[in-house]
């Protein structure tokens, strides 16, 4: 039954942006602050304040629609979007609603059948409103530290058709986001936000199904959950006959289910109109090529070059250049190291378990990242000595060589101790010999093992291998 | 002279003399306002002792040498739109009835060595002319009592008319200074959209409100404008530009000034003793060397209707935030939010305050906005277009600047088209951004002033106060009734 039917996704994701100070006023943008310690007059919305646009909201919205293949308009204008709510100290939301900063764009994902282009529909600058804490036992606080913060909304074409591939629209999307120096894009902290629009039909159809909207998702396994929900769901509902409602859906995490919120009977009327306290928004040419020149090498250039100019496999490289801040680990590494391709294998094998989600630095120098991938090539320590002072570098700033050196990790490269350890290994498991000289090539495994262990781990791997198989074929 | 009978100019040049100190000008004043305020009712606020200590300090400053800006220890009442740090500020409204701003508008920060003497009443929000609309009380012509003082800036114009300021400032969104002026017999200039910072002014309709002076005479006026003209980096509206002094043509004859005489602002429902006193305005022009050039600028009688849509729409979002959560009024018995904010707002605001927020909700709903608000866009286009072409051939425009004079108290509270309907000759200045003065040009026979107004180019006050100077010179050297 689900298998007949395919889900038609569209996403709105809201970026804030990095700038130091708030859209309208001088108010700091930092996060984490007491409540109501950044607001101002003017965030506030007191009678007979004024909004003064920040250039650099601008300009970071410009640099997030060139990077995801936009059309920058050259006349843009924001528009009031009203509604009452205890977080919306003015009433109305400044926003763009008919001429956006950024249209047309679009970004690639890759799908098991390749790569897919997911259309951007349009990049709007907006203010975003306050928090409200409720309070056990009721009772609401207003903090207004957050009124004013700037925010990009970012509305995608309904062009998803999966989870996994939402995933990798917001993963990609984040990416670039941070390239670009637009935001930090902490979706822990709540800059970066994502509504799904999700609807069903029948394979085949072209005409769209009726849609459900779910809120505020704030991680990459909540997205996925709540498509998966809900998209069960408006089949099941199909199924059974009934008729999906056009509506807001809350989505709980503990449950992993999905709720009705509110009702849009035709859709809220926010009565837009143009702000007459703002002007226009107009883009020259000149600012716009040098905008242009200020991009830098996004993920997709970055993944190129990791393929053509370091030999990786895309879906390495893919994994490297999601995060701006392993891509940068990696590039700087690899400038001190002899072997790219370990240094990746090394860091999708070890490093990147260790960095918590959102991290903004990794303790471990690049310089020894380097190094130890030096010795690792050199055949100094094997790929086990390797991983195990991954994990003590993380946790003190040493150079591989002076940890290696200190706990004599050295690799193990002699032959005739190696011969020697073998010949032991193979006389305290006669057993597994045996077996392997009956066929069971299998057995070897436990032979190495038994003989890994006795050097402490510090064989080499390749050679120990080399000389058990030799030993044991010589003994026949 | 008593102060109270002194202008501006008059009173700056004694002040700075040293002929008297700001505390006996400020004395003079409060005192008056003491006698007269009980008759008048132009303030909501007297700031008495804040005055006197602020007269004080200007004085000692003077006494030790200290360079002060030409105004300096001049008294000033304000519209109590305009926010006042540490003062009340209300919009003559119970929903502010408590709200005093942390911050000083813009346009106080220019006047900061006047005095203030206190913030002058209005209609509720400027919606009105009359100031009928005021939740405080009601203002009365100086003129006659039983009549009132037109509106919004109606207490504006009456201190000014009644000695119980030298001058004041209001804000004019629809005529709201003009109008008043002309009813109270005093000179009121609305300056160009974009030139007076409107920061600190609690918006009304935020494309259509510009601050300004309201004097007793012409030189005043331009006086007071240079003060407070000039860029504002908080107001995104405010254009950057050199301001000419105003002064500066003052003097100069009008010979050859071409002053235009729209057909439309002389229509039906121009009382004729109105009508005549502006037509005798316009022979004196030309009896300075004027030449009068009479036109039509069909566009206008689509002007009051566009007002309407594009004022109450601005007024609708702009006073969305009176919701009784951080500041103001607040409802006493509410059961949820959505309660506290309809019962909020419904005792909080006003009847006619009222009216337009639903006049301009129902123009931006959707369904409606092509239909209301969009029109109402493109008739301003049009009307800018057709000033523009008239300023290509003319200097000025003399017109009206209500149909009638002042009307008597009460008499068309029950009739609020009919009160929109005398906002005919004023709004498509607002519309079109550009700058008016209005300023007497007679009497009727029931001795209320008439008003009449000129119009100028965008940025163009220089020549309008050299035009209005020496029509007002020529006015009271020919006794035209005053």
């Amino acid at each position: 039954m689900m298998q007949d039917y395919e889900m038609v996704i569209g996403l709105e994701v809201h970026v804030e942006l990095k700038t130091e100070t708030k859209i309208f006023c001088s108010c700091s943008t930092a996060f984490g602050a007491a409540p109501n310690t950044q607001c101002c007059p003017v965030c506030m919305g007191l009678p007979g304040t004024l909004p003064v646009l920040n250039k650099k909201v601008v300009e970071y919205a410009v640099r997030a629609g060139l990077a995801t293949h936009c059309t920058i308009a050259r006349y843009s204008k924001q528009d009031r979007k009203n509604y009452f709510y205890p977080d919306l100290p003015k009433a109305y939301q400044i926003s763009q609603y008919d001429l956006p900063l950024c249209e047309h764009g679009y970004l690639e994902i890759q799908t098991p059948e390749g790569g897919k282009r997911i259309g951007i529909t349009r990049i709007h600058i907006e203010e975003d409103a306050g928090k409200l804490v409720h309070k056990e036992g009721g009772g609401t606080l207003c903090d207004y530290n957050r009124c004013g913060v700037p925010l990009i909304e970012i509305v995608s074409e309904p062009d998803i058709r999966s989870a996994e591939e939402a995933k990798q629209y917001v993963r990609k999307l984040r990416a670039i986001m941070m390239y670009t120096g637009v935001s930090d894009c902490k979706m822990q902290e709540g800059s970066l936000r994502c509504d799904v629009n999700l609807s069903v039909r029948k394979k085949g159809e072209t005409a769209f199904g009726t849609r459900t909207e779910m809120k505020n998702l704030n991680s990459f396994q909540f997205i996925g959950k709540a498509i998966e929900y809900e998209f069960a769901r408006q089949v099941k509902a199909l199924e059974a006959g009934e008729k999906i409602v056009q509506e807001t859906r809350r989505f709980d995490q503990q449950s992993g289910k999905t709720f009705s919120m509110r009702k849009k009977e035709n859709a809220d009327d926010y009565r837009y109109f143009p702000d007459p306290d703002l002007i226009p928004v107009v883009t020259e040419q000149a600012w716009l090529e040098e905008m242009q020149q200020s991009i830098p090498p996004l993920p997709d250039d970055r993944k190129k070059k990791y393929i053509e100019q370091y030999g990786l496999a895309a879906a390495d490289a893919d994994l490297l250049t999601a995060d701006l801040l392993t891509a940068d680990y990696f590039e700087q590494a690899a400038q001190g190291c002899s072997s790219p391709k370990t240094l990746a294998n090394l860091m999708l094998g070890e490093l990147l378990k260790l960095i918590p989600a959102e991290a903004e630095t990794i303790p471990i120098r690049a310089a020894h990242m380097a190094e130890l991938c030096n010795l690792l090539a050199e055949d100094k320590i094997n790929n086990g000595t390797a991983k195990k002072l991954v994990k003590q570098m993380w946790q003190a700033d040493t150079p591989p060589s002076v940890l290696a050196e200190e706990q004599k990790l050295w690799q193990i490269n002699d032959r005739s101790i190696l011969r020697e350890t073998v010949r032991r290994a193979i006389a305290q498991d006669e057993k597994s010999a045996a077996d392997f000289r009956a066929g069971k090539t299998n057995a070897i495994k436990a032979l190495i093992g038994r003989a890994m262990q006795e050097t402490g781990g510090q064989a080499n791997p390749k050679l120990l291998a080399e000389l058990m198989e030799d030993a044991l074929n010589e003994a026949e | 002279m008593k102060p109270i009978d002194m202008t501006v100019a008059a009173l700056a040049e004694a002040l700075q003399n040293k002929e008297v100190s700001s505390q006996e000008v400020t004395r003079a004043y409060l005192d008056n306002i003491a006698r007269e305020e009980a008759n008048i009712g132009a303030y909501i606020t007297v700031t008495e002792e804040a005055a006197m200590q602020q007269a004080k300090r200007i004085d000692e400053a003077r006494a030790n040498g200290k360079d002060l800006p030409k105004l300096a220890g001049v008294p000033a009442g304000i519209k109590d739109n305009i926010c006042t740090k540490g003062t009340l500020t209300t919009c003559a409204s119970k929903m502010l009835s408590n709200f005093v701003p942390p911050y000083q508008a813009t346009v106080m920060e220019h006047l900061q060595d006047t005095v203030l003497l206190g913030k002058m009443n209005m209609d509720e929000f400027a919606m009105g002319s009359t100031t009928e609309n005021s939740w405080y009380h009601v203002t009365h012509n100086p003129r006659n009592l039983a009549c009132v003082p037109g509106g919004s800036s109606g207490g504006s114009a009456a201190a000014v008319a009644a000695g119980l300021a030298p001058f004041t400032l209001g804000s004019d969104t629809g005529g709201s200074i003009r109008q008043p002026a002309a009813f109270c017999g005093v000179v009121g200039m609305k300056p160009t959209y974009g030139s007076v910072s409107r920061y600190g002014l609690i918006a009304f309709a935020s494309s259509l409100d510009q601050i300004g002076p309201l004097t007793k005479n012409v030189y005043d006026s331009a006086l007071v404008l240079n003060e407070i003209v000039g860029y504002d980096r908080r107001d995104s509206t405010s254009v950057k530009r050199q301001y000419a002094d105003f002064t500066k043509h003052i003097g100069r004859e009008i010979k050859g000034k071409r002053i235009a005489l729209p057909h439309e602002y002389f229509g039906e429902g121009l009382a004729p003793e109105v009508k005549e006193a502006v037509l005798a305005a316009a022979k004196k022009l030309e009896a300075l060397g004027a030449q009068i050039v009479e036109l039509s600028m069909p566009s206008l009688k689509a002007a009051l209707p566009a007002y309407y849509v594009i004022s109450s729409s601005e007024a609708s979002s702009n006073l969305a935030r009176f919701d009784g959560v951080k500041y103001g009024f607040r409802a006493q018995q509410y059961d949820s939010v959505e309660d506290l904010y309809r019962n909020t707002r419904s005792e909080g605001f006003g009847a006619e305050v009222k009216r337009r927020i639903m006049l301009g909700t129902f123009a931006l709903s959707s369904g409606y906005y092509d239909a209301y608000y969009k029109k109402a866009l493109q008739v301003r286009t049009i009307i800018v277009q057709e000033f523009q072409q008239m300023f290509e051939q003319c200097d000025a425009v003399l017109a009206p600047v209500a149909p009638t004079t002042a009307y008597r108290i009460g008499e068309k509270r029950e009739n609020p088209l009919e009160m929109y309907l005398g906002d005919v000759y004023t709004v498509p200045v607002n519309i079109a951004g550009l700058p008016a003065l209005s300023m007497p040009c007679g009497t009727d026979a029931a001795g209320l002033p008439i008003g009449m107004q000129l119009v100028g180019n965008a940025f163009g006050e220089a020549e309008l106060y050299q035009i209005a100077y020496a029509l007002e010179a020529a006015l009271q050297e020919g006794g035209s009734g005053k």
